[in-house]
């Protein structure tokens, strides 16, 4: 016998209503790096731009990172934390595999029972949670969600290698989803390259992150612009209309080769890494936060987000600033 | 598409890819200019213009092999040999 089961009405859109972060306290310079391994402020600006980055302290784990950063989006987008029903948590830096992060975050930020979980695509984890957000929302699946990226990549660095743990760094950063009848999320392009999935890796639980520099940046500043396009074109958004273009804050090489690639002649580019270092799923959040309380996007205005790492995954879509 | 260039258009091609990738003019672009001693161009940028190479001109310039197109007549040179034994790109 088949029976026809009930479903909930869709959504026509979904939209941000709000960004939040958190930038932990230590500021550790290039300088401080220099006096325990080979490298030096000039290499490591000119290399991957970055000036300091934040590393979180030992009472700092992703969970804390996240209730700071969620718990000021949700301050900013108005909502009580009753108002949201699923909260995605995206990291792929967790001390711990089990339990899930999500269900203590909503705990801690008084949110009652949400559906929670947490989502691991690496430095592309901001965008798939964003994506999942979108659908659950416009499914009907949810009405708010609480989506974070929560990083401390310190705790799986060698910091005795020169090539990774001047690049990698802490943070939080956030956003509540809503439904809209205006879409002000639009269709993502998201995908996998796994033949590269030793490129970016932490090979078992007794390592640090690995990373083959000189491939994945050739992999990046050729694969990425591409899939940027399509998030564009599949918008509906010219590049020439963008206000922001904001990618992975990986290394600032990458992310100017990449806006060059998508000649967004007006739009400014995001470059949080030069303070914040690469912050895996936190860094489009962050950077966006940063550019949102400095007024350098209009409220409104569309702006391009695309993440990639480590898998290889990476993830595209273009939103309107909340 | 790509097709089987003559050695001023893989110069006047790769001139153009870094005037784009490293805003180096044109006319600086010379055959016998080493990348990192004459034009100043980093290992990084030298895998951006390997990539923009590769799109324009159909031939793969792997990182091993990167490492040792020093000068521009190098990369030149490379390029038409990788070009000739490619059945594709033949008459």
């Amino acid at each position: 016998m088949t029976v026809a089961l009930r479903i909930p009405e869709a959504t026509a859109g979904a939209r941000i209503m709000a960004f939040g972060d958190y930038r932990p306290a230590r500021v550790v310079t290039n300088d401080e790096l220099a006096r325990t391994v080979d490298t030096s402020d000039e290499w490591i600006r000119s290399r991957v731009g970055i000036a300091e980055r934040r590393i979180a302290g030992d009472d700092e784990g992703i969970v804390e990172l996240a209730v700071h950063a969620g718990g000021k989006a949700l301050a900013n987008s108005g909502l009580a934390p009753g108002d949201i029903d699923l909260v995605i948590l995206t990291t792929c830096s967790a001390e711990s595999p089990m339990p899930s992060h999500a269900p203590a975050v909503a705990h801690r930020l008084g949110i009652d029972a949400p559906g929670a979980f947490d989502l691991n695509a690496a430095c592309a984890g901001f965008c798939y949670a964003l994506a999942t957000a979108s659908a659950a929302v416009r499914a009907g699946s949810a009405r708010n969600v609480l989506v974070i990226g929560s990083e401390k990549m310190s705790q799986w660095l060698d910091w005795t290698d020169r090539s990774t743990c001047i690049i990698f760094a802490d943070g939080a950063g956030a956003a509540v989803v809503t439904a809209s009848d205006a879409p002000g999320i639009g269709p993502v392009v998201w995908g996998s390259a796994g033949d590269g999935f030793d490129k970016i890796i932490i090979p078992d639980r007794h390592s640090f992150i690995q990373q083959e520099g000189q491939a994945v940046f050739r992999w990046a500043t050729g694969a990425i612009a591409p899939i940027a396009l399509e998030a564009c074109e599949r918008a509906g958004i010219a590049p020439a209309d963008l206000a922001a273009i904001v990618p992975h804050q990986a290394n600032l090489r990458i992310v100017e080769a990449v806006a060059r690639k998508v000649k967004a002649s007006n739009a400014i580019v995001a470059d949080d890494i030069v303070h914040s270092g690469n912050t895996s799923a936190a860094s489009i959040p962050l950077a966006l936060s940063r550019m949102i309380e400095r007024g350098d996007v209009p409220s409104g205005a569309p702006a391009l987000l695309v993440g990639f790492g480590a898998g290889l995954s990476y993830a595209a879509q273009v939103i309107q600033i909340p | 598409m790509a097709e089987l260039a003559t050695e001023q258009q893989i110069l006047d091609g790769l001139a153009e890819i870094i005037d784009d990738i490293v805003g180096i003019d044109k006319d600086e672009v010379t055959p016998e200019k080493n990348f990192i001693d004459d034009l100043d161009i980093d290992s990084l940028s030298m895998v951006e213009i390997a990539v923009a190479a590769q799109d324009q001109f159909g031939v793969e310039i792997p990182d091993d092999e990167l490492r040792n197109l020093k000068t521009v007549q190098d990369v030149i040179n490379f390029v038409q040999k990788l070009q000739g034994e490619n059945p594709a790109l033949k008459g």
